[in-house]
């Protein structure tokens, strides 16, 4: 049994000493896509922390019983099975979210993150600790999506979660909406940022010089 | 990876226990959330056609669109032959599962709408003001854009000639070309137009129209083929094998 150290690297590593979008640069396209508003990179972060905990986990209770010929298909087919309930469950009881996201949801089938956890970790490690880092690298993808969200909201639409922080000239206000930061591909900028954020703080993530 | 997992029976037993597995959850979250979700899904319609209406707020609350749309909104079927009032034709009737039955359904000719069959019986929601008058008929439509059928809801105003919203609720064109036909600025560039000239439909989406030209819409940008299936569709629903008997009659006078 891995020890409570261990454990807690593997939940709370992926933050920020080895995050999913800002070091494995895993993930990218839905996080450009879903943070216009705080309200959806929420529910995205949620669907997709869900989705790679419970995969990492079922992944690994079978992985010994897995015939590595078809491997990836089994893999693909418990995460596809998860992210269908996943959305199932979202437009049940969160239907103007699921319509905002679209596609995104069941695009989570292909994120990166998922596969790549599932491949390069569940197949090796026991069921809780598999579970432990499908939780830890939903949390990485899910702190900067809600960093991005933040910004792109509040500076944006001058809102957070729809409340208004800033009022805007439109409603009578003092605040112009930035209509760069509405846009989906104004997150290469703040990812960029994040990214250089992130490695001044911890330097060791620095790639060395070819 | 030892050999003796790599023998074929085992790998199509697992492959199938997986399979199994995987398809009794998926199926009974589909089953079992299925209920839930058609509340959702008729509560999105309503409030869809509320915003037809002019009556939607943001922000309306579940049970807010609920007692509006029962006060002021009411659900009539129209026999397109005729262009009457008719009974519905079954409780629960559903105008679009109608169109794929022979017996209930009329083929579509000289249109490229894009759909073979049209349902004989249409539903239609009858818009009251506060006197109690009809002030505005909400008409169902769809055709092909670019990519897949486009649904929406056409209102008129009572004249049966003044187009006031075209709302689209269900599509699936690009976004951001195709898919501004649901952006606001382009919806409100229906309001006012009129459909007929000289009891002909003379509807228009044409590139740069004039918004003093009563008769045509400014084209997407980039979307022409959305367009042209925008134009096709409400040229086709407001045409004699759609709602045009109906308009012209305007049973909702009587």
């Amino acid at each position: 049994m891995a020890d409570t150290k261990e454990m807690k690297k593997a939940l709370f590593g992926p933050i920020l000493d080895n995050n999913p979008i800002a070091l494995q640069v895993l993930g990218i396209c839905s996080a450009l896509a879903i943070t216009t508003k705080l309200e959806t990179a929420l529910v995205m972060s949620l669907a997709l922390t869900s989705v790679v905990s419970f995969s990492n986990l079922f992944i690994s209770l079978i992985r010994n019983q897995i015939p590595s010929s078809v491997r990836i298909i089994i893999q693909m087919t418990i995460i596809a099975s998860l992210v269908i309930v996943v959305d199932q469950i979202l437009k049940a009881y969160s239907y103007e979210v699921s319509k905002q996201l679209s596609v995104f949801v069941g695009l989570i089938i292909t994120n990166c993150i998922v596969m790549g956890r599932a491949e390069a970790y569940a197949m090796k490690s026991p069921p809780l600790m598999s579970l432990l880092d499908g939780i830890g690298n939903g949390l990485g993808y899910s702190f900067i999506l809600i960093v991005i969200g933040t910004i792109k909201e509040l500076f944006g639409f001058g809102t957070i979660l729809g409340f208004e922080i800033l009022p805007l000239v439109q409603n009578g206000g003092w605040y112009q909406g930035n209509g760069l930061l509405i846009l989906p591909f104004s997150s290469f900028f703040l990812i960029g940022g994040m990214v250089w954020f992130i490695r001044t703080i911890r330097p060791e993530q620095v790639e060395p010089k070819e | 990876m030892s050999a003796k997992k790599e023998s074929l029976g085992k790998t199509i037993g697992i492959v199938v226990a997986v399979c199994l597995v995987c398809s009794v959850v998926v199926s009974g979250a589909a089953v079992g959330l299925r209920s839930i979700q058609q509340t959702n899904a008729s509560l999105d319609k309503k409030s869809n056609i509320l915003t037809a209406a002019g009556l939607y707020e943001q922000g309306m609350s579940a049970d807010n669109i609920e007692s509006v749309y029962a006060e002021r909104v009411e659900q009539r079927f129209v026999d397109l032959e005729s262009g009457e009032f008719t009974e519905a034709p079954g409780s629960d009737y559903d105008m679009y599962k109608a169109a794929k039955k022979t017996d209930m359904s009329t083929k579509v000719t000289n249109s490229n709408v894009g759909f073979q069959r049209r349902p004989n019986v249409a539903s239609v929601w009858m818009v009251r003001d506060d006197a109690g008058e009809v002030s505005r008929v909400i008409l169902p439509v769809h055709g092909s854009g670019l990519w897949d059928l486009m649904y929406g809801f056409l209102a008129v105003d009572n004249d049966g000639q003044t187009i006031r919203e075209l709302i689209y609720y269900d599509q699936a064109e690009t976004p951001g070309l195709g898919g501004e036909v649901q952006n606001p600025a382009w919806q409100d560039k229906w309001d006012g137009k009129k459909l007929y000239e000289d009891g002909e439909v003379a509807i228009r989406v044409k590139k740069n129209a004039k918004p003093s030209n009563p008769h045509s819409v400014d084209a997407l940008s980039g979307a022409t083929l959305t367009s042209n299936g925008v134009e096709n569709t409400i040229r086709y629903w407001t045409g004699e094998q759609g709602f045009g008997e109906f308009l012209k009659k305007q049973a909702w006078r009587s």
